[in-house]
């Protein structure tokens, strides 16, 4: 039986996610990934941004960053810069990593900076009572389309692909052993990783949608049509290694 | 090249000043006039070691140097109106979590894109209140090169001890401008490094103040495992609505700067002793201003200079012994009003406080400065 | 759940498996009931899962897996 109790901070515990949603999942994937790969919780820095998913780094008994809203990967980017011996773990949802941050999340990518991104995909703002993401499918229901959605929406992994992401995966609450190797994997790439999870937000967005029950709206995850495990892993130079680089050049080394 | 004389440009001074102080991390965008700081930040830090990032946009530059703070480097970062404007959420994050970085802006003409290549000061109350909610904020003026050099190792030691951002706060003519300097050596200047806990990681709450309301500062990843977060936090760290805890840390927040004061209050007289009637005036125009107060001297007037080195917090007492003092106060600013009111406040009524304002984008000249002392006198 | 006990979970056990439940964690969200195919679980009258048939439980793990609450866990 997992030990999860050792990476909590106590005092901040029980969360507060709604009855049914999928962070918790998420978050227990991650400590077991975190486990799995034997990190040092000191040496572990973990930054968010604002939004549900954004709330996990007040649980976590590490070093924790909980920024503004969309800019969790510019924080972190700073502070692996800074620090490129921390493993820096970046978590943000569908709408601070996709709209507001979603420049931050191209130029990551473009950089390949050793960061892993988790992004919790629920389809919706959650933590603000339900208004449109850019990932909500067309024709659903929030509070900013009474009417129903028209806008089209992203598809995170191909767009981190395509800005240069070098480790791409996806993975759903649903399937958490898979998601727990998926996010071991992510964080020994090294190079800018990118973990998109489908999560699910019953409470508000399933309410609106009548999308079931907490159970089932997890189980449907499985149900996507959205490829996933690792979809794209390659090799290239990574960000802070090439900026030790300068420095030698600046220093006259090489 | 220090310890030597040279002729070197005001943003230039300003990269080096940053080298001097300690900064080893700088984040930045281009942005005119400012861009050379960053331009000469990446020839320079790499050098000694240090890390230079152009980020995506202005909000990206802000967040990394605050992630790079936490990380434990001296950081800073430069721009101008439009960017100052972009950095201000993250601005006040840095001021509500404690994490010490300089923010150079270079004002230029605005509002919006303004005068890209010309001068004003029309950021000084934005410096102060530009972002949101109640929050204390240090801005430091320079106006001379030599002084920007100066003055950006003191934001840089003022950020360390108080843990706060500082903002240093010149005009495109100061950034521009080339002047004759002769720097001392590097180990001339007294730097100042956060302080650390005296605890161990157990006991540590990264907001709990000492008896001078600056809470300890160890950087991530040295064992002393916490939480910062932008919302209204105890001092552990952790997120409250507790408004008994909100309250005190926006009052422990004002008093961290309120209480130091004499530590960042700084200011220059020229010919103030005798005078009748004085020019408050910073940055260029303080040069001309003080050309003007010679001038009237010439004509036989008792003119002096108050030239304030730091705009914020306001040198309320300074100002207000002045106000005893003459009989009537120009403010010249390149603005349309913005420190004016803060030495009408200052001055209490005590002396006849004139506003000369300019927003054209030209600096103000020694003579436009001189007429309204005819005037007043 | 290790050091969780000491909120008081009630602890079900044979020799086979033992299924811990934190009732005070458990925000009564019913995955684990709906999850599990083998019907080892059902929610109680205060709205907290309990386990009612724990001899057709095969540690399958998804109750543990799934419970976002760290409410539920096998051993």
């Amino acid at each position: 039986m997992f030990d999860y109790d050792q990476y909590f901070r106590r005092e901040m515990m029980p969360h507060i996610w709604c009855k049914g949603c999928g962070n918790g999942i998420i978050l227990k994937a991650l400590l077991r990934a975190i486990h799995r790969l034997g990190l040092s919780k000191d040496r572990i820095a973990m930054v968010s941004g604002i939004g549900c998913s954004s709330r996990l780094t007040g649980y976590v008994d590490c070093n924790t960053l909980h920024t503004t809203h969309g800019r969790p990967l510019a924080f972190a980017t700073g502070l692996k810069l800074a620090r490129p011996e921390l493993t820096v773990i970046v978590i943000t949802g569908d709408g601070d990593g996709l709209a507001i941050g979603g420049n931050h999340l191209i130029h990551a990518a473009r950089r390949n900076i050793d960061l892993t991104c988790l992004l919790f995909n629920n389809q919706i703002y959650g933590m603000t009572g339900g208004q449109l993401a850019p990932t909500t499918p067309e024709g659903l229901f929030s509070t900013t389309t009474p009417y129903g959605n028209i806008e089209p929406n992203f598809d995170a992994s191909r767009l981190v692909q395509a800005a240069g992401g070098t480790f791409v995966a996806r993975g759903t609450a649903f399937r958490a052993i898979p998601l727990e190797k998926l996010i071991a994997e992510g964080i020994q790439h090294k190079g800018f990783s990118f973990i998109e999870i489908l999560t699910t937000c019953p409470e508000i967005h399933g309410r609106r949608n009548k999308l079931g029950t907490p159970a089932e709206m997890i189980q449907a995850l499985a149900k996507t049509t959205l490829p996933t495990g690792v979809l794209h892993n390659a090799a290239g130079p990574e960000y802070t290694e090439a900026y030790e680089g300068i420095i030698a050049k600046a220093q006259g080394r090489t | 090249m220090q310890g030597s004389v040279r002729l070197m440009q005001g943003n230039e001074a300003c990269a080096r000043g940053a080298i001097v102080a300690g900064c080893r991390f700088f984040a930045g965008y281009p942005i005119t006039p400012s861009s050379e700081i960053a331009e000469e930040l990446a020839r320079l830090l790499p050098r000694v070691g240090g890390k230079f990032i152009q980020m995506e946009d202005e909000i990206g530059a802000m967040a990394a140097c605050i992630g790079a703070s936490l990380g434990g480097l001296k950081v800073m970062t430069a721009t101008s109106g439009p960017g100052f404007s972009l950095k201000q959420e993250n601005l006040g994050f840095a001021v509500y979590t404690e994490i010490p970085c300089v923010i150079a802006n270079v004002m230029r003409g605005g509002p919006s894109t303004g005068l890209p290549t010309s001068p004003a000061q029309s950021d000084v109350m934005q410096a102060r209140w530009g972002t949101h909610g109640d929050h204390p904020m240090i801005v430091l003026a320079p106006a001379s090169v030599r002084e920007v050099h100066d003055l950006t190792i003191r934001a840089f030691n003022l950020a360390e001890r108080l843990r706060t951002p500082v903002i240093l706060l010149y005009d495109e003519v100061i950034g521009h401008m080339r002047e004759k300097v002769e720097l001392p050596e590097p180990s001339q200047y007294a730097l100042v490094e956060r302080k650390k806990p005296a605890c161990p990681p157990e006991d540590y709450h990264p907001y709990k103040a000492e008896e001078d309301d600056v809470p300890s500062f160890i950087r991530f990843g040295e064992g002393y495992r916490y939480h910062v977060t932008g919302l209204a936090h105890d001092e552990r760290g952790f997120p409250t609505q507790n408004p008994r805890v909100v309250e005190a840390k926006q009052r422990r927040l004002h008093s961290k700067v309120e209480r130091h004061r004499e530590e960042i209050a700084a200011c220059e007289t020229f010919l103030l002793d005798d005078a009748e009637v004085a020019v408050f005036a910073y940055g260029i125009t303080a040069r001309s201003a003080r050309a003007a107060v010679r001038a009237a001297r010439a004509e036989g007037l008792r003119a002096g200079l108050f030239r304030p080195i730091s705009l914020w917090p306001f040198l309320d007492l300074e100002v207000g012994k002045l106000a005893d003092q003459v009989k009537a106060v120009v403010v010249a600013e390149m603005n349309l009003g913005q420190m004016v009111y803060e030495v009408e406040r200052a001055a209490h009524g005590k002396t006849r406080v004139v506003a000369y304002q300019k927003a054209s984008g030209e600096p103000i000249h020694p003579e436009e400065i001189l007429a309204v002392l005819r005037e007043v006198r | 759940m290790n050091s969780l006990t000491e909120k008081g979970c009630t602890a079900y056990t044979t020799d086979k498996v033992t299924i811990k439940v934190l009732e005070e964690w458990c925000k009564g969200c019913e995955i684990c009931v709906e999850v599990c195919k083998k019907h080892c679980l059902a929610m109680d009258v205060h709205g907290k899962v309990k386990v009612v048939n724990i001899e057709a439980c095969n540690k399958c793990l998804l109750c543990d897996l799934l419970c976002p609450d760290f409410a539920i866990a096998v051993e």
